[in-house]
């Protein structure tokens, strides 16, 4: 008989009214925030520097509060868990957190052994271990890098092995806090590609990013934060189009700026572009009407 | 002011990062060096301040072979901002971590607090001073280690990823703090991969692929070469495919487009000249 599992009816993740301060601050970093995740969605989460992305990625796998500590209002659910009643390492194979600063993340001698690390605690099968290894050294081309140290890579590589140590663990849900801040131009785009392949195979992915040119195209959703709250949520040709962005300085793509400005200047396109080539048709398509 | 002839270095006498790397900077000059990620630049910028020793070749900081001064001695004359923030502050406030770089180099206490408070207030800070530079933010970390070596104005600053975790309206507020610099003759030198903080501020770029140059020279002509592009993995800004993709429709529009009004003009032009 077909049976629903425990958790098939509620959202992937759901804030509730929750607020965070960490221990010894004058004030809050998370600020009521009520938000709910579902399956498959690619949700990318903006606003300036100090807005408190990254405490609500720490939320999501229970960093907060279990290893930042503070004053907690109201509660975060993971796949139906409580994540002040769990802990990190339970909250581990729902969601895989990237860290912003690489090098805080990274915790053994190699890379080999930095992959194998997630699911080795998680009580995978060796067997299973050795071929995720394999695999994802293979995916984000870590071959020259797998005898060597954290401390022996550049920024960019070491932020190439943390994103990998994390897909390793195949965590239903995928938060990455600015994966491609030390990411040449190439490997940026290489690695938003494997992310949005994850999720068209069904990862749901909660992704922080500034740079917007590089991503907007991937997401179903953009969360705008300011100030420890959400302050706009929706569909992502619509967030970037908004006022908010610019009161708050967050950079949109030029070919939105574009559009913006001509718009302004009464030319009209119709829909809003998020990349060059979109722009470009866009004229095509009013050049000929 | 800084000039590196036939510059070779590898860690641990095993893993080569640089393999012969010569260049000449000037004062006063504002330039960016990108590449792929483990090309070699901050290797290369850490021989600027003698946190690294050339193995093969010679560097020269003002005038002066670097092999002859010590590390204290050449961070006088540049001032190094390392790529993670981690790695550079270590005081328990941020006001104490810029006051103890200033008092160090001999400034006043007066004089150091001065620029403390209008280095932080540039850089969007104010009220930082009493907060533990670990209790802050990434982007926030990095714009205090930052702070602590602006507020020097050293004679050169070489900034390893000064954009990461800034976002727009920070990073404008940061290259105007860098053109001020620039301008009272401070030679400015950035690593960074975010190409579009280049092409707006940056007028030369060094490109560098697998520790070697490839390209040095205008930004725009460095940047629109397609085989130094590939070469050192980068890609075109989206203003630039934008124009690229107007120009295969409307061969009219100018492909080699840098600004935005650019681009901006020649849609207007396509359109209201139907
Ligand atoms: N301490 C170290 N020990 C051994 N190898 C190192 C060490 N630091 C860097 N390397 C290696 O030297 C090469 C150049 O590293 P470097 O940090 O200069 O690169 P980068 O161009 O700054 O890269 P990124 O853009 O990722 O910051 C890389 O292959 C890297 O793996
Ligand atoms: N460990 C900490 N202790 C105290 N305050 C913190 C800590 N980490 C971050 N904060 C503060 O909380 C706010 C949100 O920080 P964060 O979530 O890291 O921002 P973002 O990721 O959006 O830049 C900021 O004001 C920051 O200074
Ligand atoms: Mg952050
Ligand atoms: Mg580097």
């Amino acid at each position: 008989m077909f049976q629903l599992g425990r958790n098939d009816l509620l959202p992937l993740i759901e804030f509730a009214d929750f607020s965070f301060k960490y221990l010894g601050a004058d004030s809050l970093a998370l600020r009521k925030v009520s938000l709910t995740v579902e399956e498959d969605e690619y949700i990318v989460v903006t606003g300036p520097s100090g807005c408190g992305k990254t405490t609500l990625c720490r939320a999501i796998n229970g960093l907060v509060p279990h290893f930042h500590r503070g004053y907690i209002a109201g509660n975060v659910y993971v796949d139906g868990i409580n994540t002040r009643e769990s802990t990190v390492a339970q909250l581990a194979p729902h969601a895989g957190l990237v860290f912003q600063n690489p090098t805080n993340q990274l915790v053994t001698l190699n890379v080999e052994k930095e992959i194998a690390f997630g699911p080795e605690n998680l009580g995978v099968e060796p067997s299973e271990i050795r071929r995720r290894v394999e695999h994802f050294i293979d995916l984000l081309e870590l071959e020259s890098l797998r005898e060597k140290h954290p401390h022996e890579m550049s920024g960019g590589e070491q932020q190439r092995v943390a994103m990998a140590a994390t897909l390793a663990l195949q965590p239903r849900v995928l938060v990455a806090d600015e994966p491609t801040s030390n990411l040449d131009p190439k490997s940026a785009e290489k690695i938003l590609g494997i992310l949005a392949e994850f999720n068209r195979k069904g990862m749901t992915i909660v992704l922080v990013e500034h740079r917007l040119d590089l991503i907007a195209k991937d997401a179903s959703r953009v969360i705008l934060m300011d100030n420890g709250q959400i302050v706009a949520d929706g569909n992502p040709r619509e967030m970037l189009s908004s006022s908010v962005c610019a009161e708050l300085g967050i950079g949109i793509p030029k070919a939105t700026q574009i559009y913006m400005k001509l718009e302004k200047r009464g030319l009209k396109l119709g829909r809003v572009p998020l990349t060059g080539e979109e722009l470009s048709d866009l004229v095509e398509e009013a050049s000929c009407s | 002011m800084i000039i590196m002839e036939d510059v070779h270095f590898s860690y641990e006498g095993l893993y080569t990062a640089l393999r012969g790397v010569s260049f000449q900077i000037n004062q006063g000059d504002r330039l960016a060096i990108m590449g792929a990620n483990g090309a070699g630049k901050t290797t290369l910028i850490k021989h600027m301040n003698g946190l690294l020793r050339p193995m093969r070749g010679r560097v020269f900081v003002d005038g002066g072979n670097a092999s002859s001064k010590s590390v204290a001695e050449l961070s006088r004359i540049v001032g190094l901002v390392w790529q993670n923030p981690d790695h550079q502050l270590f005081l328990d406030t941020v006001e104490k971590e810029i006051i103890f770089g200033l008092r160090n180099l001999g400034f006043s206490q007066e004089d150091a607090q001065q620029r403390c408070d209008r280095t932080l207030s540039k850089l969007s800070l104010e009220g930082f001073g009493e907060r533990s530079p670990f209790s802050l933010s990434g982007g926030e970390r990095k714009r205090v280690a930052l702070a602590s070596v602006l507020a020097i104005e050293p004679l050169v600053l070489a900034l390893d990823e000064p954009t990461i975790g800034q976002d727009a309206r920070q990073k404008e507020l940061l290259a105007d703090l860098l053109k001020e610099l620039n301008e009272k003759g401070c030679t400015v030198i950035v690593v960074t991969h975010d190409i579009e903080f280049v092409v707006e501020h940056f007028p030369r770029t060094i490109a560098m692929a697998d520790g070697k140059i490839v390209a040095d020279g205008p930004t725009r002509s460095v940047l629109s070469n397609q085989q130094v592009l590939d070469l050192c993995s980068l890609t075109i800004p989206q203003l630039t495919q934008t124009a690229r993709a107007l120009h295969r429709t409307f061969p009219t529009a100018s492909e080699r487009c840098f600004l935005l009004s650019e681009v901006e003009d020649a849609i207007v032009e396509i359109l209201e000249g139907q």
